[in-house]
């Protein structure tokens, strides 16, 4: 079958690998339908996860049809259209019984830190992701959901992470009727952010980035204010003048480990790795959000530590909250949002690209060319 | 099953005065994103699904009894790379020391990959792997610059290499 190939930073091809196998009587095969390149595949492909092997395959946003059950799979059957979370998750283990079905403690063996995620380096589990034709799907009784027959394709694979992921930063936000919301980074997880932070009763959203493109598009999908980092000189001033000098109600980090915007911490989280990536977002996002206020991360950092001001958290009374999205558990209700129209997924992908062309889709997403935001990969046998 | 525990823990902490009389459990901060049961108490011994075969080698974190009831078969620790990632897994995740031979082993990793593409008579097109061909199609004005300096930048250097060259042989 064809699947993309990790060949070392910043070099990927597709390659052809053998056809999946059932390892375990709860695995599914699947036949992959959309899979999407999503930020968090950036930070595999810069290098900056360690534990990235040569000749895996990435891939943790998609759909696909299931081909192969094994034994004790019992809630699909073969011919469904699923749509399946980015966390593999055992649906029994404390953390899964709890909800928190990304921090599974039977799904990666290597890091006790992170649960699995399909095609996210040995250090989520060493699974092979789904931007290939097929792909196995452990725990095929607890993550995949049957796609709604009048849900289009383009809307459930978005369905499978930038959509929860999005959501869940708000929600964990803490977002109260009538708050000030800011998001840093309009990449697609920040524009969902955005676009969720209303849902809560925000009344006032404001994004933030450094890509015009990207800035022009979150205001009209998301109805938001959008300003550009560049021209704001400081901008926790600006937060604080912007907000009566109080400070913002709720800070969401949807940027990251690779934040751009200061050259010392781009230094030491992105070129020499000497800390789990760039601060540079969150940094800003604790010092522009108000006394005892909510900073709500899901921007995705390296495992070692890096520096973010402790002081002003312990005596501004700061909430941190952060996880990985738990998919499955938000999976019903953003269904129903999507359904409703609530949330239009599908609008924010600009790039629909062969499976077969992965080299030039990675470039265009990593590099930001030509105005993308969202990719999705299209393998050949795409129903 | 919860009101049992906490029954057992009153029992257990009776001869401490006030024990648990704060306890609210609508103080928790993780909700909605945890829905609170109690299991975290009985700490790692839920009943594990079945376990998959080890039939390769799997590297696991030191912070945990055991290997994961599902894992991963993506790449196997193979070469040189893979006695660094098993170096590795000899510290916790909490060790710089893990962490900084795992980023090692991916760099080693990757000549690895060159070898045995050519081994296998593939010699890797960096240029498309690299999706340059993208790059000449959305950017081709900056990457025309970039070449330009770089071929300029060789092209230098190998004529000051060579003026070099020449002098030492004139003091010969
Ligand atoms: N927690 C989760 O479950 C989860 C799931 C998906 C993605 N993520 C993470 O969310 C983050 C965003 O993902 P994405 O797909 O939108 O990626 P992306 O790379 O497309 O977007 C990131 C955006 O941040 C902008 N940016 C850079 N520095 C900034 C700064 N200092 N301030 C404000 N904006 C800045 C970039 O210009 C870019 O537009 C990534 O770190 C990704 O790994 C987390
Ligand atoms: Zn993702
Ligand atoms: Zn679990």
């Amino acid at each position: 079958m064809l699947a993309m190939n990790f060949r070392g930073p910043f070099r990927v091809r597709i390659d052809r690998k053998p056809y999946p196998e059932i390892l375990h009587p709860e695995d599914a095969i699947v036949r992959v339908t959309r899979s999407c390149i999503c930020g968090s595949d950036l930070h595999l492909y810069h290098g900056l996860v360690p534990d990235t092997r040569v000749g895996m395959t990435f891939g943790h946003e998609f759909t696909g049809i299931v081909e192969e059950v094994g034994s004790d799979v019992t809630k699909l059957k073969v011919g469904d259209h699923v749509m399946v979370p980015f966390n593999i998750a055992c649906g029994t283990c404390s953390f899964c019984k709890q909800e928190l079905y990304g921090n599974c403690h039977e799904s990666n063996p290597e890091a006790t830190a992170v649960g699995g995620i399909f095609g996210y380096s040995h250090t989520a589990g060493g699974f092979d992701g789904g931007q290939a034709e097929f792909v196995r799907v452990p725990y095929a009784n607890v993550g995949p959901t049957v796609i709604p027959p009048e849900m289009d394709l383009d809307d459930a694979v978005l369905l499978t992470d930038v959509v929860p992921t999005g959501y869940q930063a708000a929600e964990m936000g803490g977002i109260k009727v009538g708050d000030t919301v800011v998001v840093f980074g309009a990449g697609p997880v920040g524009i969902m952010a955005a676009k969720c932070s209303w849902l809560f009763g925000a009344d006032r959203v404001i994004i933030i980035d450094h890509l015009e493109y990207r800035l022009e598009f979150a205001k009209k999908y998301a109805q938001c204010e959008a300003y550009n980092f560049r021209s704001l000189g400081d901008p926790v001033l600006f937060l604080k003048k912007t907000t009566d000098y109080f400070g913002a109600d709720v800070c969401i980090d949807a940027v990251g480990a690779e934040a751009a915007g200061n050259a010392i911490q781009t230094i030491l989280g992105r070129k020499t790795l000497l800390q789990g990536g760039s601060t540079t977002a969150l940094h800003w996002a604790i010092n522009g959000v108000k006394k005892g206020g909510i900073v709500s991360i899901v921007g995705v950092y390296g495992p070692t530590g890096a520096l973010v001001p402790v002081g002003n958290i312990v005596n501004k009374g700061l909430t941190i909250r952060a996880n990985q999205a738990s998919v499955a558990r938000l999976m019903p209700r953003l269904i129903d949002h999507v359904l409703s129209g609530r949330i239009n997924p599908k609008e924010i992908i600009t790039h629909r690209i062969p499976l077969e062309e992965v080299s030039e889709a990675y470039h265009i997403f990593s590099a930001k060319r030509d105005n993308c935001i969202k990719t999705v990969l299209i393998p050949p046998r795409a129903a | 099953m919860e009101n049992v525990a906490e029954k057992t823990l009153a029992d257990k902490y009776a001869h401490i005065k006030g024990w648990g009389i704060d306890a609210d459990p609508e103080n928790e901060p993780t909700y909605p994103i945890k829905h609170w049961t109690g299991d975290d108490h009985k700490r790692i011994n839920w009943k594990r699904p079945p376990l998959q075969p080890v039939n390769i080698e799997v590297l696991h974190s030191i912070e945990r009894p055991n290997i994961t009831a599902v894992f991963g078969t993506s790449s196997p620790p193979s070469g040189l790379s893979g006695a660094i990632r098993r170096y590795a897994f000899k510290y916790s995740e909490g060790n710089y020391a893990h962490w900084f031979a795992l980023v090692l082993a991916d760099r080693v990793n990757m000549v690895e990959g060159i070898i045995d593409d050519i081994a296998h008579g593939h010699f890797p097109n960096f240029f498309k792997e690299r999706g340059w061909t993208a790059e000449w199609k959305y950017n081709r004005k900056a990457m025309i610059t970039k070449l330009a300096i770089g071929a300029g930048v060789l092209i230098g250097v190998a004529a000051f290499l060579y003026a070099r060259g020449g002098k030492k042989k004139s003091l010969l």
